[in-house]
């Protein structure tokens, strides 16, 4: 293992990528060797590869019928109560699932570390919140016509804040952003317009009362609010995952593994670098929408660096560039605090231990993305998967060419 | 061989460096010399005497209270986070108001939940609304900031579970027509103009700056107090929660040469910032609010923390000697800031339970017509929530230890 | 740009309409004791930044938890002078013995420091080498790692601020156009730039700091030229360490209530945007970037007239700087410094 990987202390996507086709070469699948590697996470991934088409959607539709009924199981171990609320917990993790699949379009797809997607969540609630909240002197509308423009304000600024800085490589990239985050939430409290920590109250909420004349997407009732925003959450992700399998996606998947390559390919990298850079601002800002619509209340407190890290670190948690991962993660990154709430002082040095032992035992995400053809990927994956066992038997035949190689 | 030679180079610089700044340190002048106000130590003697409510109601009761076992008070507010410390002050105090009553009255144990919202809007509506589904809690005592008040006053309201809040002053949360929301202390209304007559009046300053946080609390008491200064107040700057080096204020504070400079926030900034303010050689007064008034301001102040007075809308109750020292066995610690206002809160929740008020509209009903002295000051509500405005005391830093002065502001 | 798209926002209420405005004479008058004072602080990001360049420069890892390697050695400091006996007060003591008990504290701060920085790289960092994960789940460790110290001193030490500890009393010195010079600036400045020149010369001139430059540039490469990769990587990381712990003396000579559990994390992302400013791995850059964003920072403020505007300010700079020379204002990584 050590000769074949040997020191690469540069994690490069492109040595990654090499140690990858080395993992495939070295080991063929099945065997128990990669079965131990790939652990019950990996191991599912393999068999729902090679489940039929029609299976997979029926499993799909459990799936989704089991989330949607999520809040009124509350299942004993997993809730989150007496601390929180559960269906309100459920509301959280899955705007932060929201967050991570649009964050996973920046950073999976295109392989932007972007630490400032605050802003854009912070955008997306401003918007909401000065065009709902009474606190505000702007002209009102209704909330839901909110989040269209929630986005198309987002994506503005993704815009603006993609064109010049987009020309930055990698960490550079990341600093900038960051500093773009906390420009956003510092401006808030400058700027009296938006009001700062004092906030605006009574934002805006979907029109409906039940009988007791309490609004439906009342602040305190969170199944309607998760059943929106969860409705949202997959018709994003079918999107996404239309936009990953189409010319888009390749291009940026391209500019991920190696950019110069890309360019040389004829492929405008700093074009798709902006798309996917206002693509995810549009998702952070209706994420951002509905949070502060569900919490009827915005102020600049919690838009800072560290739920802006959080937010990348529910991407890679899952498993950066596999959108159900970056779901996972999310969910995760939002629950594990809220589920140890009642337990208010180890929660976050609960979190930080499980960020460290995931990343060390899952160190391509709990769910990784695989490195396969996106359009025809699975008859393409089944070729794949032919040659590199005829490959491996081949190896096996004549040790030391591998290490030569 | 030139490496050796550079590194003795600069060890020796670094010896005669430091060498030097000890020296100027023994040989500099007591008066530092250097801008700032004339020395305007006022000097107003302590209270020696403190007046404890005579008739205060107390959580012990009279010790014949029955309820069931369920019975149950709960804190909702900060645990963790950037403001943990002021949650810890109020629970502590609740804990004791509870242990104290539980203790007397064999026949009535209520029991004590916490939720954690860490002082943040975004988190608060989990909690509360779990809170306000669990049937057995009666009566609440928070939520302590006014972000998060404002983001769940209307889960109670719906729910009709009556709250007091130990420590959220932003005026307008009464405004919002909630029959269910109770404060258990003076509004910024009440402490800014107070805090400005006793700096310009008592304290005699001529030139004030004026420095707020970036808190609704800041922002808020910066307003009222700027308004009562008028014509003394020669400078204001803003800064940000968590901000530690104050250097650039400080110095336009001593350009201005600022006799009296009023910190509208939390002492988290407002330590370190008299700190500073004091070893840049500044000599005059450092006036803050309640958000100051806390041990911890004087630990992380230190010796410079002898130039500061405090306004607070309340009764120097923690300075109670019984009160002190039952808060000091129960949590190892010195009463803190809110500490009071949340033993308060609960005595007069608990006085409610004991006069069989068990259920939520019950316990509402009584807070609503409640009209009796605590141990800080006399609680009695307006039909909006308010507190009838209750006195500002003034207190001051003598020998490491915050002592009352007496009223101010009249 | 953002700022004019928002003078377009209608405000908020009439008196409040100007929330930019600039305020040039009180720049002026304030623009010495700005700049010593911007200095002293720079001083202490160049110092916390040089922890980011090195190991950046060696692993291309932006590491998170340096933060937390910095404020251990904060911890350092705060037991061994309390242990000493001092206190709130300015103790009362000869010079020589404050210097021997400062050097003490120095000394127990920098192992506090680097001791933190080998057990992050050895329990956290180097599994993942092992496994080859890719840059980004490295980033993710970095703050999980820094989330669980924070909150184990959290629980171990509470969530105030340890009670301040003055060192000695800061006096001015000397009048510099008009401002004084505080000892206690003179002492952080001179020190800080001693430690960075330091830090150069052993990373240009020693066999270790060559071995240092070879990973940066090429790890495989400097592996075939024996090269002991793991002995350099361990080695940055600890000399990052003795940094921070020296920074940690000097943070808590400047801010005396500063030792909290939290209390390094937005210092790390000032002294990791520091580090950024001046080009990263770059160890000059770090000595430039954090002076710079000092003094930027205090200029900020004063000239717009109040100390939120401190961190805009500077990081509205570090973005036109990285758009007019995207890797720094010295570029030049850790590996392509002159040899």
């Amino acid at each position: 293992m050590s000769m074949v990987d040997g020191p690469t202390p540069l994690h490069t996507a492109k040595g990654d990528q090499a140690a990858e086709n080395r993992e495939a070469v070295g080991t063929p699948p099945g065997s128990s060797a990669a079965a131990v590697r790939r652990g019950w996470f990996g191991g599912l991934g393999e068999k729902w590869q090679a489940l039929p088409r029609q299976k997979q959607w029926a499993f799909l539709i459990i799936v989704v019928i089991l989330a949607y009924l999520l809040p009124i199981i509350n299942p004993p171990l997993i809730s989150t109560e007496p601390g929180n609320d559960f269906a309100l917990a459920c509301q959280t993790m899955a705007v932060w699932a929201l967050v991570a699949v649009g964050l996973n379009i920046v950073i999976g797809y295109a392989g932007l570390l972007d630490l400032g997607y605050i802003a854009f969540f912070a955008v997306g609630s401003y918007v909401t919140a000065m065009l709902t909240s009474s606190d505000s002197t702007f002209l009102k509308i209704p909330y839901l016509w909110t989040i269209p423009v929630a986005m198309a304000v987002t994506m503005f600024f993704g815009v603006l804040l993609g064109v010049p800085t987009l020309r930055l490589r990698g960490d550079y990239l990341a600093i900038v952003t960051l500093g773009f985050g906390e420009i956003v939430r510092i401006l808030a409290t400058i700027i009296p317009a938006m009001k700062g920590q004092v906030g605006f109250q009574n934002v805006g909420h979907p029109p409906g009362t039940d009988a007791s004349g309490v609004p439906i997407f009342a602040n305190s009732n969170g199944t309607p609010w998760y059943w929106l925003t969860l409705t949202i959450l997959i018709i994003v992700l079918l999107l996404a995952g239309n936009l990953e399998r189409s010319r888009v996606g390749r291009n940026w998947i391209a500019i991920r593994e190696d950019e110069d390559a890309a360019e040389t390919m004829g492929v405008p990298t700093f074009k798709y670098k902006v798309w996917a850079f206002a693509i995810g601002a549009g998702v952070g800002g209706l994420s951002g929408a509905l949070m502060s619509g569900q919490v009827g209340f915005v102020n600049n407190q919690k838009f800072d660096v560290v739920t802006s890290v959080l937010f990348v670190a529910a991407v890679v948690l899952g498993g950066a560039g596999n959108k159900v991962g970056a779901i996972l993660g999310g969910a995760l990154v939002a629950y594990i605090p809220l589920r140890f709430t009642a337990i208010a002082d180890y929660k976050y040095l609960i979190f930080g231990l499980a960020l460290v032992l995931i990343m060390i035992y899952r160190a391509h995400g709990l769910l990784a993305a695989r490195q396969q053809l996106l359009a025809y990927g699975r008859n393409a994956y089944a070729a794949v998967r032919a040659g590199a066992d005829a490959k491996a038997a081949k190896t096996k035949a004549e040790p030391g060419t591998e290490a030569a190689s | 061989m030139y490496r050796k030679k550079v590194m003795t180079t600069l060890a020796a610089a670094a010896t005669l460096g430091m060498l030097m700044a000890g020296c100027a340190n023994q040989a500099a002048p007591e008066s530092s010399g250097s801008a700032g106000g004339g020395s305007s130590k006022v000097n107003i003697p302590a209270l020696t005497s403190i007046e404890t409510p005579k008739d205060a109601v107390l959580p012990a009761g009279d010790g014949k209270a029955t309820c069931p076992s369920t019975t149950t008070l709960a804190y909702i507010g900060a645990e963790t986070g950037a403001n943990a410390q002021l949650g810890i002050n109020i629970f502590n105090g609740i804990q004791l108001a509870i242990n104290q009553h539980n203790k007397s009255n064999a026949n009535c144990q209520v029991q004590f939940k916490k939720f954690d919202t860490e002082g943040d809007p975004n988190k608060a509506t989990g909690p509360v609304t779990q809170a306000t589904k669990e049937a057995n809690i009666i009566g609440v005592v928070g939520l302590p900031f006014s972000g998060e008040s404002k983001a769940t006053g209307n889960i109670f309201e719906q729910q009709k579970l009556v709250h007091i809040t130990p420590a959220a002053t932003n005026p307008t949360l009464t405004d919002n027509g909630w029959t269910t929301f109770f404060r258990g202390l003076g509004n910024d209304a009440v402490q800014g103009p107070a805090a400005a007559k006793f700096i310009t009046g008592k304290l005699g300053a001529k030139k004030v700056y004026l420095v707020q946080d970036d808190s609704d609390y800041g922002i808020g008491l910066g307003k009222t107090t700027s308004d009562g200064l008028g014509a003394a107040l020669i400078g204001t700057d803003k800064v940000t929660t968590g901000q530690k080096d104050f250097s650039a204020t400080i110095s336009k504070i001593m350009n201005a040469k600022a006799d009296a400079v009023f910190y509208s926030g939390y002492y988290a900034e407002g330590a370190p910032f008299d700190q500073q303010l004091v070893a840049k050689g500044y000599t005059g007064t450092f006036i803050g609010p309640d958000g100051l008034k806390d041990d911890q301001f004087i630990k992380q102040a230190g010796d410079a923390s002898a130039n500061a007075f405090f306004t607070c809308p309340c009764i120097p109750g923690e300075l109670i000697p019984t009160f002190e020292s039952a808060y000091k066995a129960l949590n190892n610690a010195e009463p803190g800031t809110y500490s009071i206002e949340g033993y308060d809160a609960a005595t007069v929740l608990l006085a409610g339970i004991d006069a069989g008020n068990q259920d939520r509209s019950k316990l509402l009903t009584w807070v609503k017509g409640y009209d009796k002295d605590g141990l800080s000051k006399h609680y009695k509500w307006n039909d909006k929530g308010e507190l009838q405005a209750p006195t500002v005391y003034g207190y001051k830093v003598e020998n490491g230890k915050i002592v009352p002065i007496g009223a101010i502001g009249e | 740009m953002i700022p004019t798209l928002l003078t377009l926002l209608p405000a908020a209420s009439a008196d409040d309409s100007s929330w930019i405005t600039f305020d040039i004479p009180s720049l002026m008058q304030n623009f010495w004791s700005a700049t010593f004072d911007g200095l002293t602080f720079g001083s202490i990001y160049a110092l916390v930044a040089l922890g980011y360049t090195l190991v950046y420069g060696v692993l291309n890892l932006i590491n998170f938890a340096h933060s937390e390697v910095f404020i251990m050695g904060c911890y350092g400091v705060f037991f061994t002078l309390s242990f000493l006996g001092f206190g709130p007060s300015a103790p009362n003591l000869s010079v020589g013995s404050i210097i021997v008990n400062l050097l003490l504290a120095l000394v127990v701060a920098i192992c506090a420091s680097a001791l933190t920085a080998f057990l992050l790289e050895r329990l956290a960092y180097k599994p993942l080498r092992k496994r080859n994960a890719p840059r980004l789940v490295f980033l993710i460790t970095a703050i999980g790692a820094s989330f669980t110290i924070q909150y184990t001193i959290f629980l171990v030490r509470g969530p105030n601020p340890e009670p301040a500890l003055t060192m000695f009393k800061s006096r001015p010195i000397f009048e510099v156009f008009g401002t004084f010079i505080y000892d206690q600036q003179l002492i952080i400045v001179i020190a800080a730039v001693i430690m960075m020149v330091i830090t150069e010369r052993f990373i240009s001139k020693s066999r270790t700091g060559r071995g240092i430059r070879a990973v940066a540039q090429d790890p495989d490469t400097a592996t075939l030229m024996g090269v002991n990769k793991e002995k350099i990587i361990i080695t940055t990381f600890v000399i990052g360490g003795i940094l921070a712990g020296a920074a940690a003396l000097f943070y808590v000579m400047k801010i005396p209530s500063g030792v909290q559990y939290n209390g390094g994390f937005i210092l790390g992302i000032k002294a990791f945007a520091a580090a950024v400013l001046g080009g990263i791995g770059n160890v000059r850059g770090a000595l430039l970037g954090g002076l710079l964003l000092g003094l930027i920072g205090n200029y900020g403020q004063i000239l717009l007239g109040n100390s939120q505007w401190t961190d805009v300010v500077a990081f509205v700079v570090l973005v036109l700087v990285l758009l007019l020379r995207p890797e720094g204002i010295l570029g030049t990584s850790l590996g392509r410094s002159k040899a």
